[in-house]
């Protein structure tokens, strides 16, 4: 599941090598990439079991032994020594708004584009019975908006008296409607609750402003939640735990599409090109396929594409970050099939491997997808299990960007019909990134990823027409995300060595 | 950094204290000309406005109205389907908690050439407080407000610029 364990790279780098260690706080595993700053190249990467529950540094210690020991460096060859964190069950979030479809979401897409897990959602007045439920959420943060700027102050300042009586500790973000956000600090501090007020996450029905929420819920996560999920000790190893790690996805996603368009001024002294050589138009979208979820970002603002679409809804973020709870290739694995049916999942493996119905243990697809569940750690091995794994990465691929792209809804009306457009117009985004363990140990990667791209099967889907598609095969996106917080050419170096040069293609 | 889309306001603050409307093109409906010359007047007159824009459910109008906390929703209704549009929309507003929101309704609102005060009637019996006959000025309308909302303070105010 788990992606390559540490390899070789060929040559090794000089002993006078300034390197960056950029370290992923797994979950399952706690990974490491040693990169070379001069070259971008990747030294080494290794991994080893995390050991979150006794101690963090053992398992970092083990996979900076094996990658030293890979790539022949000395640990004290690092300038930069950095982490994010995925461990833990994920940054829990419960979010609480007025409107659903509107403070609610908007808090919503603030929480996923901070990289944390949306535990629950809360809407108008909180109930006593749903101040219960969200104590038995245990989140790690809460995000409280409500009211656009100047609009409703009476439910955010409920909210803010119920928050008060409940037994969480977690800490509050107040990003909700401005004249009354210093009030609600006080009643929530006046209880004893660590709050930070931030900018309305929307401060007025049209304007959606997620980044000032983001930017307090990282600080929360840096300043509160490193300490309090025990990951103090491994500031031995790290300077310091930046952020989520899909937020570090995010991150390295923002950088791919910055390359690609007009360079800001910070990015052409870094050596940033305004446009890729090989270059590539428009946003950027990366999959990243789990064993539990499936996550989707998207980097670019969207616009219809097409002339007379009449955008409706919530406004987009231009950095945003979608997450299928029910879409994994392993603990998820029936439901990718009830969504799909046996049928379709059959097509898929026949498609790419003939035979390979036949070939599965009693030729019963939805049994052998069942199984998965229980052997999560299975990586597979025969032709057939490759062609199951590639059917439900390609379908979890599928889905989870055909709900995270615009849709198109057409209308008949008095005046004809008319073309509504819901999100974001993904179709001339140029650059598809796949990542996560199912996609990159696969050898079939390329067409799962593939499943991203718009069909005929489903032509009011904006899913991206004709992307360069490339593979995060060594999992560097994380560690891209995170050296551009201190060093944006280096990172860049590390992007385009990686990811794209990989492919073959010119750069 | 906000974003906006193509329909949406602006998110222009108006004046602190002025009163919050939230306006729109209520149904299937695309005329936009109209709606675009009333959020002038409106904005122009300080108020503090949510343009919802063209082809507006109900339900968008009470959320926005809920979530903004205004004191009035302007529909608007050219393409003759007004009747059927806005039926229910205070029952929502009630549902929702906005029981002293002001309702007011204009344009095109019926088909064919009946009776204006059969009209008139019809939509008060919605539940909507003022209904404006087609051909109704910007200003008519700032002149309605000043009336219920006491907003602009000064009769009149910022009404010059809106006239066409």
């Amino acid at each position: 599941m788990a992606g390559p364990t540490g390899r070789r790279h060929e040559g090794g780098p000089a002993l006078s090598a300034q390197l960056a260690l950029l370290y992923d706080l797994g979950s399952t595993f706690t990974k490491v990439a040693a990169v070379d700053l001069a070259t971008g190249a990747l030294v080494a990467w290794a991994k080893a079991p995390s050991s979150v529950a006794t101690d963090v540094t053992e398992g970092l210690e083990t996979a900076l032994g094996e990658a030293e020991a890979l790539g022949g460096f000395d640990r004290r060859q690092a300038v930069w020594r950095l982490a994010s964190s995925s461990a833990a069950g994920g940054l829990r979030l419960v979010a609480v708004g007025l409107v659903p479809e509107l403070t609610g979401e908007a808090a919503r897409r603030a929480a996923l584009g901070a990289g944390a897990k949306v535990v629950r959602t809360f809407s108008y007045e909180l109930t006593s019975g749903e101040v219960r439920d969200l104590d038995e959420a245990r989140p790690d943060i809460i995000l409280l908006a409500g009211g656009t700027d100047g609009g409703n102050k009476s439910v955010i300042l409920q909210n803010a008296s119920s928050l008060a009586s409940a037994r969480t500790d977690a800490p509050i973000v107040v990003a909700g409607n401005k004249v009354v956000a210093e009030e609600v600090a006080r009643v929530l501090q006046a209880a004893g609750k660590q709050t930070w007020v931030t900018e309305n996450v929307l401060p007025s029905v049209g304007v959606l402003n997620v980044d000032p929420a983001r930017q307090a819920i990282r600080e929360v996560f840096i300043r509160r939640i490193v300490h309090a999920k025990g990951f103090d000790r491994a500031l031995r190893y790290v300077e310091g735990v930046l952020m989520p790690t899909p937020t570090a996805v995010l991150t390295a996603a923002q950088l791919l599409a910055q390359a690609a368009s007009p360079a800001r001024p910070r990015d052409r002294e870094a050596g940033v090109p305004a446009v890729t050589p090989a270059g590539w138009p428009g946003g950027v979208v990366v999959v990243d396929v789990g064993g539990a979820t499936t996550d989707v970002h998207s980097i670019g603002k969207g616009e219809p594409t097409q002339p007379g679409l009449i955008p409706k809804g919530l406004p987009e973020p231009v950095a945003k970050r979608t997450v299928e709870g029910d879409l994994g290739v392993r603990w998820n694995a029936t439901s990718i099939l009830e969504a799909v049916g046996v049928e379709a999942i059959q097509a898929l493996m026949e498609k790419v491997v003939p035979g390979a119905v036949a070939a599965t243990p009693g030729a019963d697809v939805a049994r052998a997808v069942t199984s998965l569940r229980e052997e999560t750690w299975r990586v597979p091995a025969a032709a057939w299990e490759i062609a199951l794994d590639y059917a439900l990465a390609a379908s979890a691929v599928d889905l989870a960007v055909s709900r995270h792209a615009g849709q198109i809804e057409e209308v008949y009306t008095p005046s004809g019909k008319v073309s509504v457009l819901y999100g974001k117009d993904l179709t001339e985004f140029g650059l598809l990134v796949g990542t996560g363990g199912p996609i990159v140990s696969n050898r079939l990667r390329t067409a799962i990823v593939r499943a991203a791209l718009s069909s005929e099967r489903q032509p009011l889907a904006l899913k991206p027409r004709r992307p360069r598609t490339v593979i995060d095969k060594h999992y560097v996106l994380y560690a891209v995300g995170l050296l551009a917080e201190r060093d944006r050419a280096a990172a860049w170096r590390l992007a385009r060595a990686s990811l794209i040069d990989l492919q073959g293609e010119p750069s | 950094m906000g974003m906006t889309s193509g329909t949406h306001d602006t998110g222009a603050a108006g004046i602190p204290g002025a009163p919050n409307l939230v306006m729109g093109v209520i149904g299937v409906d695309v005329h936009a000309v109209g709606n675009k010359i009333l959020e002038y007047a409106l904005r122009q007159a300080g108020f503090r406005l949510t343009n919802l824009g063209i082809m507006v459910s109900q339900e968008e109008f009470v959320q926005a109205a809920i979530e903004t906390g205004a004191s009035a929703i302007l529909v608007s209704s050219l393409y003759g389907h007004g009747e059927i549009d806005c039926r229910g929309l205070r029952e929502k507003c009630i549902e929702a908690g906005l029981d002293r929101i002001r309702l007011y309704v204009g344009g095109n609102l019926v088909v064919g050439s009946r009776d204006w005060h059969e009209v008139e009637e019809t939509f008060r019996k919605m539940g909507f407080d003022r209904v404006a006959p087609p051909g109704t000025r910007p200003g008519d309308v700032l002149a309605l407000l000043q009336e219920d909302l006491g907003w602009p303070a000064r009769p009149g105010a910022g009404t010059k610029e809106a006239q066409p």
